[in-house]
């Protein structure tokens, strides 16, 4: 050790922007071994490969630090390159002789993966894909062609690679202080922002994109030689259209807010369209 | 169906179960998946309208931490290959056969995941002797057995006559496709849920019931529904106490130097990238 900080002070162990670039790139395959034992473990080693490689060239070092990152980790994917921006400035001041040890680490990374898929988690799979999905997929059903699959390749990667780029060099040049940037304002921010829109666009899908029909007639008024023929969904209509859809909505989510897997609730949906159509409550929408 | 597509749609499963795992360029999505079936086999509009489809079931399918969802990968792949292929299945019945389909993906994925604890023992040998090259070897290994995950079911599909598929088919009687078709209607509702779920609480629920009374009654397109939500969030962080009264000091007086040097602030660093 004492050798090698003799060394650095002529030649200062740095990482390049070569190596921030190919840790950008295989962030993108992070989750490849996900395993039950220890999830994302091999995936942040695989990660910091290029980085153990360029700062501990002795052997001994280079088996510490692969060991080091082997252990227990899991995060939301694309939060995962704040940590690793941090990390990689630990490794690189420890490299260069700082004394950081592997708890200094390890603790880096455990005690920053929790706080950000608590923000991750809501924000990507909660609230960006649903709205990104649901825009595309209401383009694609409306006949316009390709452009609500490449609309959501576009939209969905283009975030994705600059929010993993932008956090993973905010993350090496915080150093340590990340949690504490990220803590202020700018993120509550953008997930208050984001939560909103996510809210709104969710109750602006459930009466347009739910069908549900109900062909019971209620009434037939002979007028004339005219007959008008109200059914059961010419009064829900009456009442607000989408009505049913929200019911419905709601009773979903007490189901899952019961604990009750959400599979369970579709197989058992698929029952009641089936018991229903055969007792004539719902019927297949006219258009 | 020639071979090429054969060999595309092959590719494609790969492909989808990679990014299962993976969650990153979202080549598992309904929405891709089904269209690039939908371009192998030369039947891009059904492919596009089932993937679509799909995708709204499939909105809040999302794996949060050890959870697993249903799986996409396998439901959109193979339904596309009933619809856009030689079995010219009808979009519903695509629909009806992708939720069994997700649930047996999810099955293989928890399957696999399970192995991977094996490669992980070895990825801990490689480190003991400080072989890089072979740690990343063994943690991509475990990406092609995701990617077989898919392509395996998919290649048995294939190898099935599209007649014996539309016999089995069939053999449904109506009550039962015609209630099916009555479910795909009002499943997404479940999917709807999981979101809201996941987002809800007592200060948001307000935006949800704005979004609905709005959409149930008038007749602006998503385009326009989307622009009010963002003007609507924008607006509610501006006069929001909670993010005024702390983070800038100075804005209570002139509200435009404060944007314009929250605008500088982000120039900035965009400029030190």
């Amino acid at each position: 050790m004492a050798e090698n900080v003799q060394q650095n002070n002529d030649n200062k162990l740095k990482l390049t922007r070569h190596d921030m670039v190919s840790i950008f790139w295989r962030s993108g395959f992070e989750q490849a071994s996900w395993n039950y034992e220890r999830m994302q473990n091999l995936g942040f080693a695989y990660i910091m490969s290029p980085a153990i490689k360029r700062l501990y060239p002795e052997k001994d070092d280079r088996i510490s630090a692969m060991k080091r990152h082997m252990e227990f980790f899991n995060t939301t994917p694309y939060m995962q390159s704040a940590i690793t921006g941090v990390v990689l400035a630990m490794e690189e001041q420890r490299a260069n002789g700082a004394d950081i040890d592997d708890s200094a680490i390890n603790g880096v990374k455990v005690g920053m993966m929790g706080p950000l898929a608590g923000v991750g988690d809501p924000i990507w799979w909660g609230t960006a894909r649903p709205v990104i999905g649901a825009f595309s997929a209401g383009l694609a059903m409306s006949g316009s062609g390709l452009l609500g699959p490449i609309i959501f390749f576009l939209t969905w990667n283009i975030l994705r690679l600059s929010f993993r780029w932008y956090t993973q060099m905010l993350g090496y040049k915080q150093g340590t202080n990340i949690t504490q940037s990220l803590g202020g304002g700018l993120l509550q921010k953008l997930t208050e922002g984001a939560s909103i829109l996510g809210m709104f666009i969710m109750g602006v899908l459930v009466p347009r994109w739910t069908k549900m029909y109900f062909p019971i007639v209620i009434s037939r008024v002979h007028t004339g030689g005219k007959t008008t023929v109200t059914t059961l969904q010419d009064i829900f209509d009456q009442l607000l259209p989408g009505l049913m859809p929200l019911v419905l909505t709601f009773i979903c989510i007490w189901l899952l807010r019961k604990k009750v897997n959400a599979i369970w609730i579709i197989f058992g949906l698929f029952i009641v369209g089936i018991l229903g159509y055969w007792a004539g409550i719902f019927g297949i929408a006219p258009k | 169906m020639s071979a090429i597509s054969i060999i595309l749609v092959l590719i494609i499963s790969f492909l989808a179960g990679i990014e299962g795992i993976l969650d990153e360029w979202e080549f598992h999505q309904p929405i891709l998946a089904c269209t690039m079936v939908g371009i192998a086999t030369g039947n891009i509009a059904s492919g596009v309208l089932l993937g679509g489809s799909l995708q709204m079931i499939a909105l809040g399918w999302m794996n949060i931490g050890a959870a697993i969802a249903p799986d996409a990968a396998l439901a959109s792949v193979v339904s596309a290959w009933l619809v856009c292929g030689p079995s010219h299945l009808s979009v519903k019945e695509g629909i009806a056969i992708a939720i069994p389909l997700a649930i047996a993906g999810q099955v293989l994925t928890i399957f696999v995941r399970t192995i991977v604890v094996g490669l992980v023992h070895a990825a801990d040998g490689a480190a003991d002797t400080g072989n890089l090259h072979k740690l990343d070897l063994i943690h991509l290994t475990g990406l092609v057995l995701q990617g077989l995950r898919i392509m395996i079911p998919m290649g048995l599909v294939l190898l099935a006559s599209p007649q014996a598929v539309q016999g089995a088919l069939k053999a449904i009687p109506d009550v039962i496709t015609n209630g099916l078709n009555v479910a795909g209607g009002f499943i997404v509702a479940v999917g709807y849920a999981m979101v809201i779920n996941m987002m809800a609480n007592s200060e948001l629920w307000p935006w949800f019931f704005i979004g609905f009374a709005m959409s149930a009654i008038t007749e602006l397109n998503l385009i326009a529904m989307g622009i009010l939500g963002l003007c609507f969030a924008l607006i509610y962080l501006q006069l929001s106490p909670r993010f005024n009264g702390s983070s800038n000091g100075n804005g209570n007086d002139n509200s435009d130097s404060g944007n314009l040097s929250a605008e500088d602030e982000l120039d900035r660093e965009l400029e030190d990238l």
